[in-house]
């Protein structure tokens, strides 16, 4: 096994919210009336419905409430155990799948309100991602400009699943304000289910969905290239969170080969794909979809030509490795490093300047 | 690819003038608008002629995302007696087939029957692509072999038509594509599976196709490029479907080829895979072996378009995991991005993989040896 080194941070973490109920100290007088009078149910994605193995690992899951729920049990369990010095916070509520700008933006509102409170508030290790209503730009950009004035949100968090391709232009005003503040877009697994969730229809499995992740991200990777996104906002980072990357070479050996033929279709792309990714996109580690042998995921590494792609984490309290074994076996010390802290403090500014803050006299 | 940047050139393993090769994706084309008319039933001309063919997307003339060039095809490749680029047989002998010598050739027609809504229609124009296959290219050159393209979306008469083609030597395999109406696991394709395996025909999955769904998981994309990067997405997820849906637990005998839309991504997904399976065969007790090893077992690529590392290296340590027995060569023929025989394999590969590569894995899967 490789030994996490301690003072790192850890990219993805999902608290839960226990229940639609918990949001309401949160919520306005209106949208309280409306939960209650309304009998509006909890608001869980099937992308990871709560007895799924995949959603927690069997040693992490409590006796009772949801996986994620207990803020004590992500202490003992992720971020004592892997001397964390920072964890982002990313909860996966589903407030995307709402169809109404209106209430997914006061839903948004309470997620972060309670984010901040519940968790931020009561570990100083933890920071926030800002959940956005993407149903609305206009109200994404708003809650950006709302909760960025909050040091300990680091990132804005979206689905790689949704109405439009990410890159499509109607977004750009978000991307404008997290670059305005420094914050990094984090672009999470998951499906509001408004298109199918899968490029070829709906399968009849969870498994169909989980698998088809992957695929969801690699054709984001090619909106948010070929649409510019990079050639007007140079400085803006996007973190790929629980999206694999051991596509990544391949997919990227396609897109520059399409890319060298048909460039003429996008000429405002003007640098290679493969450039574009390693300025400005990012991975968070785990899932490691890979043999167990090192040899082969050594193979994978060098394929990606760059030790600053990937961002350690830990996908608490998601199963994807079992016992400490948060980093793959055989890999280098120099590599840990810069997967554990380098990589990150380089992509999320905020903790950067957290660090120096604490750190300067 | 008719476009080729490289900063320093690289040592291409040459292939020589004589090797034989296998060219197992190649587009014939009509002539003209009406070349099919003498192989469908008379009410299907005036049918066409007023309503046309209506499929699952809305353009009545040409694809919904404007090709690179005319027909998405070479523009060195139209026939100096007219017509489209890969509609005459003359001229693809002397452009591609003897020059490459090309000993055998896959056709692999397209705008056909399949992705139409009206799935009689569908019925009526793949088999009379079919009865055009054998009079215009098989017949007239042994070294061509045909697809049974089938109406995708009617399981039932899609079994009919390869059933009535069984054991036509003029064919080699089932023709679908990537994207239908749903993925290619679902049962209403399972016919198609069963009359496959029975004909004793290797399934070959093309990428393209008219399903209605939008092309990415998150709606329509804006460009073409995004549409040519994502045939790999499309067919990873129609692949994973007909893994998970245990099609080759049904069907041990069945084969499938996996066409042009790349390889190098078939590792990592077989290994997402066997992850996922390992945490969540409880919902999937049908699926009864690792993904990984039925791939391996059952699934053959097509090469073009060759994805094309930085560091050919890489591309060689891909292939050793894909295996150098599951890889068909193919060039694409008349279409832009064709891959040239000399150039695409780097120095440094055996002979033995080298002639697999070309032509021996071909004339195995087909049962041409």
């Amino acid at each position: 096994m490789t030994s996490p080194i301690p003072g790192g941070v850890d990219c993805d973490l999902h608290p839960a919210v226990p229940h639609l109920t918990s949001l309401l100290p949160y919520l306005d007088d209106y949208w309280r009336d409306q939960v209650t009078t309304r009998g509006m149910t909890d608001l869980v994605s099937q992308s990871y419905p709560p007895n799924s193995p995949i959603t927690s690992r069997p040693d992490w899951r409590p006796s009772r409430g949801k996986p994620g729920s207990s803020l004590d049990d992500m202490r003992a369990q992720a971020l004592d155990p892997f001397g964390t010095r920072y964890g982002i916070c990313n909860p996966l509520y589903g407030v995307q799948m709402v169809f109404s700008e209106d209430m997914a933006d006061a839903f948004c509102r309470a997620l972060n309100d309670w984010l901040a409170k519940e968790w931020l508030d009561r570990d100083h290790r933890l920071r926030g991602s800002i959940v956005i209503p993407v149903q609305s730009i206009e109200k994404s950009v708003a809650e950006v400009e709302r909760c960025a004035a909050d040091p300990r949100f680091v990132q804005v968090l979206m689905l790689v699943m949704g109405d439009m391709p990410l890159g499509k232009r109607a977004y750009w005003p978000i991307y404008a304000a997290a670059e305005r503040h420094g914050l990094p877009i984090g672009i999470h697994a998951g499906s509001n289910y408004h298109n199918p969730p899968s490029s070829v229809g709906w399968g009849s499995y969870h498994i169909e969905d989980y698998v088809a992740q992957a695929q969801a991200f690699q054709t984001q990777l090619t909106s948010l290239i070929v649409e510019g996104v990079f050639v007007r906002h140079p400085k803006l980072k996007m973190v790929m969170l629980e999206s694999g990357f051991t596509w990544l070479p391949s997919y990227l050996w396609r897109l520059h080969k399409f890319w060298r033929g048909i460039r003429m279709e996008t000429p405002w792309v003007d640098r290679a794909p493969l450039e574009i990714v390693r300025s400005n996109i990012r991975f968070s580690l785990q899932p490691i979809d890979a043999p167990p042998d090192p040899t082969t995921l050594n193979r994978l590494f060098d394929h990606m030509q760059s030790d600053e792609l990937l961002l350690f984490s830990t996908d608490y309290p998601h199963w994807q490795f079992d016992g400490d074994a948060a980093l793959p076996e055989g890999m280098s010390p120099a590599l840990v490093r810069k997967i554990m802290i380098d990589n990150p403090l380089a992509t999320y500014g905020r903790l950067m300047q957290a660090v120096f803050e604490e750190t300067t006299p | 690819m008719n476009v080729q940047f490289r900063k320093h050139p690289e040592p291409a393993s040459s292939v020589d003038a004589r090797t034989a090769i296998a060219d197992c994706d190649i587009h014939p084309a009509r002539a003209t608008r009406t070349e099919l008319y003498p192989y469908l039933a008379r009410r299907w001309h005036a049918h066409l002629e007023t309503y046309d063919k209506h499929p699952y997307q809305g353009m009545m003339e040409g694809p919904p995302y404007p090709k690179a060039q005319p027909n998405a095809s070479r523009r060195d490749a139209y026939p100096p007696e007219g017509g489209p680029q890969g509609s005459s047989l003359s001229f693809m002998q002397k452009q591609h087939l003897d020059p490459n010598n090309v000993v055998l050739g896959v056709l692999n027609p397209l705008n056909t029957g399949q992705g139409i809504r009206n799935h009689d229609l569908s019925a009526a124009i793949c088999s009379a692509i079919n009865d055009w296959q054998i009079d215009k290219w098989t017949s007239q050159d042994s070294r061509l072999k045909g697809s049974v393209v089938v109406a995708n979306e009617d399981g039932l008469a899609a079994a009919a038509e390869i059933k009535k083609r069984a054991g036509d030597r003029n064919f080699v395999q089932v023709l679908l594509l990537s994207r239908n109406v749903e993925p290619l696991g679902q049962r209403r394709y399972w016919p198609i599976y069963q009359a496959a395996e029975e004909a004793g025909l290797p399934v070959g999955v093309h990428a393209f196709g008219f399903g209605g769904n939008p092309i990415t998981a998150s709606g329509w994309p804006s460009y073409y490029i995004e549409e040519m990067v994502g045939h790999s997405q499309c067919q990873q997820t129609a692949l994973a479907s007909l893994v998970l849906e245990g099609v080759f637990e049904r069907h041990p005998g069945l084969k499938m080829i996996m066409i042009e839309a790349g390889f190098g991504w078939a590792p990592s997904l077989a290994w997402r895979l066997d992850k996922s399976w390992q945490r969540l065969k409880s919902e999937v007790p049908h699926v009864r072996r690792p993904p990984s090893e039925t791939i391996r077992d059952h699934i053959f690529w097509t090469t073009q378009p060759m994805e094309d590392p930085e560091r050919r290296d890489h591309l060689l340590e891909v292939i050793d995991w894909v295996g150098w027995d599951k890889l068909l060569f193919a060039t694409d023929y008349p279409h832009w991005d064709y891959d040239e025989p000399s150039r695409v394999l780097p120095a440094g590969v055996s002979d033995a993989n080298r002639e697999a590569f070309y032509l021996g894995n071909a004339q195995k899967l087909y049962g041409l040896a």
